[in-house]
């Protein structure tokens, strides 16, 4: 009985320590990539730059490429220049040294008449691209928290 | 087997779904959670906002679940259905087979469930998912019950749920947590009857708290407070559980659930078991 009660507070706890807590030690090898040294890793960099960023665009690309349901929408799309906006955007999303400067996400998503299925279908497609570029399983679910917010800006427009 | 006593129409809903090719995998693996005890979408105890199964708004769906709670001197078999509407509406049944072990006797109880998704969504919106359901409860043997002091057989819960998905909130791991009010008159959850002497504060809090540890394992506890209408000193129940996701129509928990007193018999500690189908 005491066991889960300890349990539960020892949750709670976890909770309440911020997410960019315990993280910083290993990173730091890598961080002379970056001229402010010292400071947090950016998600960027821990995702592993572009190098990293890239392999997950080439595999969501291909993966796009053999999807039935998101398919369609990708067809009239110019790939080299999907790709490289794609790029931009999610690292600046990352924290990443970009400013993404191309067109806004209602802009884009405007008249495709998105729903929640194809939304939710799409963020799958996406994580099997990161699976297929070996990033972790937390990195994963931190780049997920940084893009979530803009489904309502992509949904139903 | 206790899934033989979900009635016909129940199946012939599943199979024209399953012919029908309707079946809805919107949500995220693992988010809907499972079927709690008393057939409502849920932890292991504790109903959630989120609603049973894959559906989103576009899609409708259907599932069903079977656990067992073995503790040492009882244990509770139930089944439930459980119909997602677009994603708003959540409908349930459930079938509950209480075993009280030293006296081979047998209670049974039928739960009939609804919840409604009133606002926000578990993973995509800032606010917390928020949801208002019913439980309501018809117990057939009534005997005990009243022997043991409880003013009715039938009883109907009320409860507001509120769920939140944190993405990568521990160091990249994501965090669930729900919290449920609970206004009830149960005793053990109606098995033991409705109501009673001792009668006092009747909404109960419940909260559960899960981090997932990859796309298929969550890992959580639960605690549901209990009132004790009986006197019989009747505990809050408490669990730990994990449970795996292995694809969107399979998912499997198991606890270690406490349930303090029950019918004044001390140290109600065990296993529960829970089984659940998605369609």
């Amino acid at each position: 009985m005491k066991k889960s009660i300890i349990l539960l507070l020892l949750m709670s706890c976890f909770a309440c320590s911020s997410p960019s807590g315990n993280i910083e030690s290993h990173v730091e090898s890598h961080i002379d990539s970056n001229s402010q040294a010292q400071t947090e890793p950016t998600l960027y960099q821990k995702m592993g730059e572009k190098p990293a960023l890239d392999n997950i665009i080439d595999h969501l690309i291909n993966i796009i490429g053999q999807d039935d349901v998101v398919f369609a929408h990708f067809a009239q799309s110019n790939v080299t220049r999907f790709q490289d906006q794609l790029t931009v955007f999610l690292c600046h999303l990352a924290d990443g040294p970009c400013q993404y400067k191309g067109d806004s996400m209602e802009d884009i998503h405007q008249g495709m008449y998105i729903n929640k299925n194809e939304f939710n279908h799409f963020v799958e497609l996406f994580i099997e691209a990161m699976d297929a570029a070996d990033i972790s399983y937390p990195i994963q679910n931190l780049l997920l928290a940084q893009l979530a917010p803009l489904r309502k800006t992509i949904i139903n427009m | 087997m206790p899934m033989n006593k979900i009635p016909p129409l129940l199946y012939g809903c599943f199979l024209a779904l399953y012919s029908a090719n309707c079946s809805a995998e919107g949500k995220i693996l693992a988010t809907p959670g499972v079927s709690q005890i008393e057939g409502s979408g849920g932890g292991g105890i504790v109903p959630w906002a989120q609603l049973a199964g894959y559906a989103t708004e576009e899609s409708i769906s259907v599932s069903a679940a079977c656990s067992r709670v073995t503790v040492k001197d009882f244990s509770l078999d139930s089944c439930a259905v459980q119909a997602n509407l677009y994603d708003k509406i959540e409908l349930s049944y459930a079938k509950q087979s209480f075993e009280v072990t030293p006296l081979k006797l047998n209670l049974k109880q039928n739960i009939i469930g609804a919840k409604i998704n009133l606002f926000g969504d578990l993973v995509y919106s800032t606010m917390p998912q928020v949801s208002l359901g019913i439980q309501s409860k018809r117990l057939k043997t009534s005997d005990v019950a009243f022997s043991l002091g409880a003013k009715k057989d039938t009883g109907t819960d009320v409860y507001i749920a509120a769920s939140k998905l944190h993405l990568g909130f521990i160091n990249g791991y994501n965090w669930l947590w729900n919290v449920t009010a609970r206004h009830t008159k149960s005793n053990q959850l109606g098995l033991l009857g409705f109501g009673g002497a001792h009668e006092k504060k009747k909404i109960q809090l419940e909260v559960s708290s899960a981090i997932l540890l990859n796309r298929h394992l969550a890992l959580g506890v639960e605690f549901r407070q209990k009132s004790d209408n009986l006197n019989l000193g009747e505990d809050h129940w408490k669990d730990i559980f994990i449970a795996w996701f292995p694809n969107k129509h399979l998912s499997v928990t198991l606890a270690y659930v406490d349930l303090g007193s029950i019918a004044a018999i001390d140290k109600q500690t065990g296993w529960y078991l829970s089984t659940m189908w998605y369609l």
